[in-house]
C-alpha cells in the first residue's frame, strides 16, 4: 500500500508559520528508505520542539539502528508549535514524519522518548493530530503500537492508558528485539491482530504492556496490587542494560541540523551509568552499573563524528563525565589532536574537586576561561549527608579558590531547594556559601572582577530512588526559602553584587511530582489538562499551574496525596512491578539511612555494597583503564 | 590570502532555511570538507564566509553568493566537488572560482525571479501587470523590524512578464497548470521584493493569488547595459583569474 508524503499540502501553510526550516527534514545524515520495501516502520518522537528533540542522543542512535538492519525502516516526529497545530488542524494535515512526511499513523510502532515527564501533553497532540485514538484500549489493528522509552518510563502509569507498550531502559537491544517480533507477526499475516501482537511482546518480559496488568486499590486509595491479568505475562517486566558500549559506537552519522538547536555538538557518551548514590537521581540509580566507553573507542567516534558532522564543538557526555577512568588522557588526547583547528571540547561535570579545574584547564586550553559549574546541591553540610553529596565547605572553597587563581572569573554552583528534612536555614546556607566564595575569589586574585551564579532548582522525588517515599516539599515552602535566600543575597553589601541568582518557583515542580510519582488515576489529568489545551509544560510561556490543578480537581484527584505525602515501607508504590534491578529493601534503607546521616561510596571504586542491580540483571562494572591511548589523528 | 566566490543555490524544501541556517550550514560543511578557511583573530575567531544579499526564507534561489577566505590556495573546482558534497541536498553548490579585484556585492545589481502561483487567473494576472506597468509609481506598505514602511515597489521592476506553466512544488508533485510572473528588479533600498510587487499587483487591480506563491530567484548581477540581460557576476572573476580551469601552482585540497 503507497503512503503518500504530506509534504506538498504542508508546504503551502509553512510561510505562514514560526521557523517553518524544522518542519521540512532533510538534515545531513538523515535517512528516507523505500516506504514498500520495509516490512517494519517506526516513528520515533521526541515530544518537544525540533530544537530541543533534534539532539536527542537516544532518538538519534535508535534512529540509526533502526535503519542499519535491512527491512526496516525509521523515521522522526516530532511537536508541532500551537501555530501550526492549528493550521494542521484546519486543513486536515495528519501528524508527519520529518524525513519523507509522512502520516504517523501509517507506521507499524510510534515509540516516544520521554526524558522527562513533561512531554506527556505533546504527546497526546501528536495521536491527536496523527488520528490515532488517544486512549490504547479505543485503537484498531491500522494503528501503530505506541510504546514509550526513556528515563520517565521507568513510571509509565501516569500515561499507561495512553500507552501500548513501554521499554525500560538502554534500546538499542531491544528496539532491534522489538522489530523481529513484528516482522514475524506481519509476515505470518498478523495472527490474532493487535492483541496477541502485544502478548507477544509482553511474554518476552523485556517490553511492559500495561493493559495485561490490573491495578487494585485499598479503599483509602493506596494501591493494593497490581498482576498480570493474563497467564504467560510476567509479573515484573525488567529494564534492558546494553554491556560493552565498544559494541556499540553511535551515533556513527550524526543528525546535522539546519534549523538551530539546543545542543549545536557533537557529543559522544563516554560512560552510561553513575554509582555516586546520589539519592535524589533516577537517572544515576536507574543505569546502574557504570559502563565505560573505551578510550580509543571514544577517540575514534570523535574523529568520525566530528569528520560526518562540521560541529566545531565535541561534548563527552555522561552523568559525571570526570569520573572516567581514563578521563585525563582522553581530554589530553583530544586537546592536542584538535590543538589549533578551531574546535572545541566540552565536558559537562560539576564535580567539586581540583581535578575537574585540571580537566577544564585541558579543555579550554585553546580558549577563553569564562565559567565552571560545581554541583553541591545542598546548602548545608547536614543536607549534603541526607543526598549523599559528599562535599564539604572546605573542599568547595579550596576547589574554587583554585579555579579563580588559574583565571576562571565565574563560578556557578548549582542547588536543591525542598530535599526530604530541610529546613530553612540549610537554604539559607546557600547565600552563606556563595558569599564565602567570592570572597576567596577575591582575596587569591586581588580582583573584584569575579562572580558567581547561585542556581537552584525545586527537588522532585522520582521513583526507583531513595527518595521515592519521601515527602515532597509544597509549595510555598519552596517559594517562601526561595525568597529568603534571595533576600539574603541581594541584600549583602559586600558580595550582593557579584552574585547572581537563578531560580524557578515551586509550582512546577508540583506538576513534575504528581506526574513521577504518580499512577494511572493521573492519566485523567493529564487528558483533561490536554483538552483544555495543555501544550509544552517544558516551557514556562506555555506552562500553567492552574491549569494542572483545575484539571486534577475535575478528575477527582488529590494532588498532595500524590506529592507531598510520605510513603511507608510497605506501600504498594506505582511502579514496583517495574524493575530496575535495584533491590527495594536496599533503597528502602538508604533512604533510612538518609534521615540519619549514613552514606555509601562509590561502587565504581569501593566493593560491592549490594544495591541489587548487578546480579538481578547479569550485568557488571565495566571499566578501564585499559593504558591505550587515542589513536593518533590521520586528518585534520 | 586568496578568496573563492561561490555561487550556490537553495532549492525546494530547503528553501525555508533563514539566512543564518544556511551560515551554519556553510561552515560546517566546509569544516567537513576540509577547506582550509581563514579564521577572524580575537577570543571567538570566526571562519571568514561572507554572503552577499541572502535570499529570505521561504524563497528559493539559484543563484546565491558567498566569498570564502583561505589560509592555502585552493582549485577552484575541488573547491565546489567537496562543499557541495559536504553540504546537504537542496543548498547546491553550481560556481566557484577564485576572486579577482573589486568587491562582488557592487556586482549584484539585479535579480531575476520567478514567481509560481498556483490556482491564479492567468487573465486576472496579465491585467494587473498591465496596470502596474501602465503606473508611474505603486506605493507599497511593507512590515519591516522598525515597524511599517512605505515605498514604490515599481520604479525598481525593469521587465515584468506572465507566461504559465505547471504547478511544480518543492515536493515535485505534478500539478496544475500555474501561472507564472517573471520579473528583473533592480536592487535598491529599500529593497523591492517579489512579494512587493505582489502587493502591487493586489493594489493596482485587486489581483490576489490564492495560495502563497513560489518564489525563485533564477539569477542576480551586473546589467548588461548594451544588451539590457543579466551578466553572470563571476565572469568577471574568471576573465581576470582564469578561475574554474587551471587552479594556481600549489597546494590542492581534496573533497
Ligand atoms: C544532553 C542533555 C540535555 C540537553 C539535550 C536534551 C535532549 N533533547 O536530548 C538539554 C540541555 C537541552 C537538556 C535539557 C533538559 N534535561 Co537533560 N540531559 C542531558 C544529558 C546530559 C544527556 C542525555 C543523553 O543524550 N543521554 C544519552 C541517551 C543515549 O540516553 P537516552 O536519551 O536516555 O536514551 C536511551 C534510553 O533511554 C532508551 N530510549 C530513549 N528513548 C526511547 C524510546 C523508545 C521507544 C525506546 C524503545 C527506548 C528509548 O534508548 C536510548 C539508548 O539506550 C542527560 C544526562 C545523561 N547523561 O543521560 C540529562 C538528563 C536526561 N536531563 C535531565 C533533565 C532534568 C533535563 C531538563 C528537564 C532540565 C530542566 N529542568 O529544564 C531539560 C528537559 C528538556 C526537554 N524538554 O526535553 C535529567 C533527567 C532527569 C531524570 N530522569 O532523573 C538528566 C538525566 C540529567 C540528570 N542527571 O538529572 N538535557
Ligand atoms: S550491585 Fe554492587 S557493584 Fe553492582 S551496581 Fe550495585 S552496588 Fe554497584
Amino acid at each position: 500500500m503507497p503512503v503518500e508524503s504530506i509534504f506538498h499540502r504542508l508546504e503551502a501553510l509553512l510561510p505562514k508559520v514560526q521557523k517553518p526550516i524544522q518542519y521540512v527534514g532533510g538534515e545531513l545524515n538523515s535517512t528516507v528508505k523505500d516506504w514498500d520495501s520495509a516490512e517494519v516502520r517506526w516513528a520515533l518522537m521526541y515530544p518537544d520542539a525540533y530544537e530541543v528533540g533534534l539532539p536527542n542522543q537516544g532518538v538519534a542512535i535508535l534512529y540509526e539502528i533502526l535503519n542499519e538492519l535491512p527491512g526496516t525502516l525509521a523515521e522522526r516526529t516530532y511537536a508541532v508549535w500551537p501555530d501550526l497545530e492549528a493550521l494542521m488542524r484546519a486543513e486536515g494535515i495528519p501528524q508527519f514524519t520529518v524525513d519523507a512526511h509522512r502520516p504517523v499513523r501509517a507506521f507499524d510502532v510510534l515509540g516516544v522518548s520521554f526524558s522527562t515527564e513533561l512531554g506527556y501533553t505533546n504527546m497526546l497532540t501528536a495521536l491527536d493530530l496523527a488520528g490515532i485514538p488517544l486512549t490504547a484500549a479505543d485503537r484498531g489493528d491500522d494503528d501503530p503500537i505506541v510504546l514509550a522509552g526513556g528515563h520517565a518510563a521507568f513510571n509509565p502509569e501516569p500515561i499507561a492508558d495512553f500507552l501500548d507498550a513501554a521499554v525500560l531502559g538502554d534500546g538499542e537491544q531491544i528496539s532491534i528485539a522489538i522489530s523481529e517480533v513484528v516482522r514475524e507477526w506481519k509476515a505470518e499475516g498478523r495472527p490474532g491482530g493487535r492483541d496477541e501482537l502485544l502478548m507477544r511482546l509482553a511474554e518476552s518480559g523485556g517490553v511492559y504492556v500495561p493493559k495485561f496488568y490490573d491495578v487494585d486499590y485499598h479503599p483509602d486509595g493506596r494501591i493494593k496490587r497490581v498482576a498480570p491479568n493474563r497467564a504467560d505475562v510476567p509479573w515484573r517486566v525488567h529494564k534492558h542494560t546494553v554491556m560493552d558500549l565498544d559494541e556499540w559506537p553511535y551515533p556513527k552519522k550524526p543528525l546535522v541540523p539546519l534549523a538551530e538547536t539546543v545542543h549545536e555538538r557533537f557529543s559522544v557518551e563516554i560512560f552510561r551509568g553513575c554509582t555516586r548514590g546520589c539519592r535524589f537521581c533516577q537517572a544515576g540509580m536507574i543505569t546502574r552499573p557504570v559502563r565505560e566507553r573505551s578510550i580509543t573507542t571514544i577517540g575514534a567516534m570523535v574523529e568520525n563524528g566530528v569528520k560526518e558532522s562540521g560541529f566545531n564543538e565535541v561534548g563527552l557526555l555522561s552523568l559525571s563525565s570526570a569520573d572516567h577512568s581514563e578521563i585525563a588522557d582522553v581530554a589530553k588526547g583530544l586537546a592536542d589532536r584538535y590543538e589549533g583547528t578551531n574546535t572545541s571540547l566540552s565536558l559537562p561535570s560539576t564535580r567539586v574537586d581540583a581535578f575537574n579545574i585540571d580537566l577544564a584547564n585541558e579543555f579550554s586550553r585553546n580558549g577563553r576561561r569564562s565559567g565552571l559549574t560545581f554541583a553541591p546541591e545542598g546548602g548545608s553540610e547536614r543536607m549534603r549527608k541526607v543526598i549523599n553529596k559528599m562535599v564539604t565547605e572546605e573542599d568547595l572553597i579550596r576547589t574554587v579558590t583554585t579555579a579563580y587563581s588559574q583565571g576562571w572569573r565565574q563560578v556557578k554552583l548549582y542547588f536543591m531547594c525542598g530535599l526530604p528534612t530541610e529546613q530553612d536555614e540549610d537554604v539559607l546556607g546557600i547565600a552563606d556559601l556563595a558569599k564565602k566564595v567570592i570572597k576567596a575569589g577575591r582575596d587569591i586574585t586581588g580582583s573584584r572582577d569575579i562572580r558567581c551564579t547561585v542556581s537552584i532548582g525545586g527537588f522532585v522525588p522520582k521513583p526507583h530512588t531513595p527518595f521515592q517515599w519521601a515527602a515532597q516539599a509544597d509549595h510555598e515552602t519552596v517559594d517562601r526559602r526561595l525568597k529568603a535566600l534571595r533576600d539574603s543575597l541581594r541584600g549583602d553589601k559586600q558580595y550582593g553584587k557579584a552574585i547572581g541568582f537563578r531560580y524557578h518557583d515551586g509550582k512546577p515542580s508540583i506538576v513534575e511530582g504528581l506526574l513521577s510519582r504518580g499512577d494511572r488515576r493521573v492519566g485523567a489529568v493529564i487528558r483533561a489538562v490536554w483538552e483544555s489545551g495543555g501544550r509544552f509544560d517544558g516551557w514556562s510561556e506555555h506552562f500553567s499551574y492552574e491549569r494542572w490543578m483545575a484539571a486534577a480537581e475535575q478528575a477527582g484527584v488529590d494532588v498532595a496525596w500524590y506529592t507531598t505525602r510520605e510513603r511507608e515501607e510497605n506501600e504498594v508504590l506505582p511502579w514496583d512491578h517495574l524493575d530496575a534491578g535495584l533491590d527495594r529493601e536496599w533503597l528502602w534503607q538508604d533512604w533510612q539511612e538518609a534521615v540519619t546521616g549514613g552514606e555509601v561510596e562509590d561502587c565504581r571504586w569501593t566493593p560491592c555494597y549490594d544495591c541489587g542491580v548487578c546480579p538481578t540483571m547479569g550485568t557488571e562494572i565495566q571499566i578501564g583503564p585499559t593504558g591505550r591511548k587515542l589513536l593518533p589523528l590521520t586528518v585534520v | 590570502m586568496q578568496r573563492l566566490r561561490v555561487r550556490y543555490a537553495k532549492r525546494g524544501r530547503l528553501r525555508f532555511t533563514s539566512h543564518r541556517d544556511i551560515s551554519r550550514a556553510v561552515e560546517r560543511a566546509v569544516r567537513r570538507a576540509g577547506i582550509p578557511v581563514a579564521y577572524s583573530a580575537g577570543f571567538s575567531p570566526h571562519p571568514k564566509i561572507s554572503y552577499a544579499g541572502a535570499a529570505p526564507t521561504g524563497v528559493a534561489s539559484e543563484a546565491e553568493y558567498l566569498e570564502i577566505g583561505v589560509t592555502t590556495p585552493c582549485v577552484p573546482e575541488q573547491v565546489k566537488l567537496g562543499l557541495d558534497g559536504s553540504l546537504p541536498p537542496g543548498l547546491d553548490v553550481l560556481d566557484v572560482v577564485e576572486a579577482g579585484p573589486g568587491g562582488l556585492a557592487d556586482r549584484l545589481e539585479v535579480s531575476d525571479w520567478e514567481v509560481r502561483l498556483p490556482g491564479a487567473d492567468r487573465e486576472l494576472a496579465e491585467v494587473a501587470v498591465e496596470k502596474f506597468l501602465a503606473a508611474s509609481t505603486v506605493d507599497v506598505e511593507r512590515l519591516t523590524k522598525k515597524g511599517p514602511r512605505r515605498f514604490d515597489a515599481r520604479e525598481a521592476v525593469l521587465r515584468l512578464v506572465v507566461s504559465e506553466g505547471t504547478d511544480r512544488t518543492a515536493a515535485q508533485v505534478q500539478g496544475r497548470p500555474c501561472v507564472i510572473l517573471r520579473m528583473v528588479v533592480r536592487h535598491m533600498t529599500p529593497a523591492v521584493r517579489p512579494d512587493d510587487v505582489l502587493t502591487g499587483l493586489r493594489l493596482v487591480a485587486d489581483f490576489a493569488p490564492p495560495v502563497p506563491p513560489e518564489v525563485t530567484r533564477l539569477a542576480q548581477g551586473p546589467l548588461d547595459a548594451s544588451t539590457g540581460a543579466l551578466a553572470d557576476p563571476l565572469d568577471l572573476d574568471r576573465d581576470t583569474t582564469r578561475g574554474g580551469e587551471a587552479g594556481p601552482a600549489g597546494e590542492h585540497v581534496a573533497g
